[in-house]
């Protein structure tokens, strides 16, 4: 986007950062994705490490973050992003390396994946985004999704007694001693997007002290498939999924003395 | 009050009205006329920006660029008003 | 330290294993299963003569190739391992590499199938290994090693084809070439010089566009654009790299053919009719994909029938019948479930079509 030239004593205080590519993003009016992708590549910008970050998409919704993400990138079968991070990782283990996926792909298809990277303990950064449901086909029943919440394959709201529980991955990778920092975050207000840029500044870092995998959840949205406004998908949010998947850090790195 | 104004990308807004939520000034609307895509983009209904960045900060799709009046360096001798 | 070549008496796998380290790979990822886990426990032994090599075991097949997607599409070059099960696991990743344009050398050491089956010998996996095997039009450079010294040389031969075509590249080999001890020798190491890949994804730096490893194309017209990119590269692959070899076929009457393990058998089988007075030549295809089409087409014009062998219920006698096209009869002799056909019981049944032909003369 051309920036308009400044306007007598008036500076830029925010602008798109230069590691976003000029394509629009394709996500719908207010979902998530966009902020998690544009705070991720802040992050990268700031610390000077566009040239030596390399990104893996999932499959679902951001399967085309690699379009956006101004970096170089690898492009996962579902649920394998963090499989090919550690790949990666392992081959070049002197770049900051991460995987993006949402919940289906990271906590249903993906769980051994997911489970064995954090409990290798890979220097990679798993970014979690969980909005509770498959929204690129269509708005099905994700592992996260909440009891009683209504979705195309749980259409009269899902149940324990045939669809489970619905899953917090997040408190059971932060118990594997691999797990360097894990952390639940979201995008929804500017309060929680200034902190959410500061975890994924601290992921970064941790990762190039080599102390294990870090993993960030953002707990986000999906107003097409929650069937509501962006306005009401947040406020739905905070008074439903915040109880159940409660923001904060779930652990953090040991002291290095 | 520290002055700012912001400059919205037309034809990349999705009209999510979450930067409108997000305005403590409640500076932001949506425009009478649709963008490219079809839908009702943000602007600018009040002249009371603060440069506060929260508006960009939600912004899904980064489509929005804020500004700021510099503040007056310390170093500056006193303003003078210039008579016209 | 200058390396040479070196002479060992090794079992198949750790050849395969020990030319690896010598060909410059600098990745590996598996997942034992039988009867090929001696590869990943000879690497993780050697491996501290190799620190530039990483080795990891994963935890499933699933997650070991799509480490091996996130390396090589790093600029790595990368080896896997597996039998029947596990191959049949990775066939997602390596549709996704193939689709990708990412090279790797893949090596099956083929066992008894279908399902579970049995950890013996087996030649039942070539449709999978030479047809794509997972979803989508492609194929893999398949390479048949019939000796453990082949074992050693196809792995320099898969990472240099694989690197020069950007495509996944296949060792189709069984458990009794895997575990069988014979005499090789090993080239030195540093004798497979890496080639640029400008594509890979090691970081965006200033002077270059990024590069992006996928295998997504949601457009249909660009979709249909990268397969017929692929198709040029295998048309490609077809007129170039066909690999095979002849014993005794300039006056056979009877052509063999057979791969791999049923090959060394068939050449016992080609020797004992000639004592008997038969005339058998034998043709054994070396690349499965490419397949040998023109050299067998051409042997079919000039015999009076063909024999095919295989320890499988018929596979590559589908593509020796496309090739032949009715010039001559193809019949076909197999075992399968683990059973290896002895020499004598191959030449039972080229003794079967010898009197056939006889009686129709």
């Amino acid at each position: 986007m051309d920036i308009p030239p400044l306007t007598n004593g008036y500076e830029i205080v925010y602008k798109k950062p230069q590691t976003l590519t000029d394509t629009p993003m394709h996500y719908c009016p207010g979902c998530g994705h966009g902020v998690a992708h544009r705070v991720l590549m802040e992050v990268v910008e700031e610390m000077g490490i566009q040239d030596r970050t390399i990104g893996v998409a999932p499959v679902g919704c951001s399967v085309f973050a690699y379009d956006y993400m101004n970096i170089d990138m690898q492009e996962a079968p579902h649920g394998r992003a963090s499989a090919v991070a550690s790949g990666i990782k392992r081959v070049l283990p002197d770049r900051y390396v991460f995987s993006y996926q949402g919940d289906g792909d990271l906590a249903a298809i993906g769980t051994g994946e997911t489970i064995h990277v954090v409990n290798r303990g890979e220097n990679i950064l798993m970014v979690f985004i969980n909005n509770g449901v498959y929204g690129m086909t269509g708005g099905q029943m994700a592992p996260t999704t909440l009891l009683g919440m209504k979705t195309t394959t749980t259409p009269y709201g899902r149940e324990v007694k045939t669809a489970g529980h619905p899953l917090r991955i997040t408190n059971l990778v932060a118990q594997l001693p691999g797990a360097c920092y894990v952390t639940r975050q979201a995008v929804h207000t500017p309060t929680t997007v200034r902190k959410l840029k500061k975890a994924f500044r601290a992921a970064l870092e941790y990762q190039q002290k080599q102390q294990g995998t870090c993993f960030v959840e953002v707990v986000s949205n999906c107003p097409s498939s929650w069937k509501m406004t962006p306005a009401e998908a947040n406020k739905w949010l905070e008074e439903n999924m915040f109880p159940f998947y409660p923001l904060g850090d779930l652990k953090l790195p040991a002291q290095s003395n | 009050m520290i002055r700012g104004t912001v400059v919205i990308a037309e034809d990349i807004c999705k009209g999510c009205e979450l930067c409108i939520e997000a305005c403590p000034q409640e500076s932001l609307g949506l425009s009478d006329k649709i963008n490219l895509k079809g839908y009702r983009y943000a602007v600018l209904v009040k002249d009371n920006c603060t440069g506060c960045v929260n508006c960009a900060l939600v912004c899904p799709d980064a489509a929005i660029i804020v500004y700021r009046q510099k503040k007056p360096t310390k170093t500056a001798g006193p303003q003078v008003e210039v008579p016209i | 330290m200058e390396e040479k070549a070196e002479v060992r008496l090794m079992k198949g796998n750790e050849a395969l294993a020990e030319a690896a380290f010598r060909a410059g790979m600098h990745a590996y990822f598996g997942y034992p299963i039988t009867p090929q886990s001696e590869v990943i426990e000879y690497l993780m032994a050697e491996q501290p003569s190799h620190p530039e090599c990483v080795i990891l075991q994963a935890e499933s097949e699933l997650a070991a190739i799509n480490m091996i997607y996130g390396a090589s599409g790093a600029g790595a070059r990368v080896m896997i391992t597996s039998s029947g099960p596990g191959i049949s696991l990775m066939q997602e990743g390596i549709s996704y590499m193939s689709s990708a344009q990412l090279p790797c050398l893949i090596a099956n050491i083929q066992r008894g199938g279908p399902g579970l089956g049995t950890i013996q010998p087996s030649q039942g996996d070539y449709f999978q290994a030479v047809k794509g095997g997972g979803h989508g039009d492609y194929h893999l450079i398949v390479l048949a090693p019939a000796s453990v010294q082949e074992m050693a040389d196809f792995v320099f031969e898969g990472f240099r084809l694989a690197e020069k075509y950007r495509n996944p590249a296949m060792i189709l080999t069984d458990g009794a070439l895997g575990q069988m001890m014979e005499k090789v020798v090993l080239p030195p190491k540093g004798s497979l010089p890496y080639p640029e890949k400008p594509w890979a994804t090691t970081g965006k730096t200033k002077d270059r566009e990024r590069n992006i490893i996928t295998s997504l194309f949601i457009q249909p017209e660009k979709m249909e654009q990268i397969n017929l990119g692929l198709q040029a590269k295998y048309r490609q692959i077809e007129k170039e790299e066909v690999r095979y070899e002849t014993i005794a076929v300039d006056d056979a009457e009877i052509l063999l053919v057979a791969f791999g393990l049923t090959s060394r058998i068939c050449q016992k089988t080609q020797q004992l009719a000639r004592e008997r007075g038969m005339r058998v030549g034998l043709l054994r295809p070396i690349t499965l994909y490419p397949f040998p089409v023109e050299p067998i087409a051409a042997l079919a014009a000039k015999v009076d029938a063909v024999l095919v062998v295989e320890m499988n219920a018929g596979q590559m006698v589908e593509d020796v019948r496309l090739a032949v096209e009715g010039k001559c009869p193809v019949q076909f002799k197999g075992r399968m479930g683990g059973m290896i056909p002895s020499p004598e019981e191959v030449l039972q049944a080229v003794e079967t079509i010898a009197e056939k032909q006889h009686a129709e003369l």
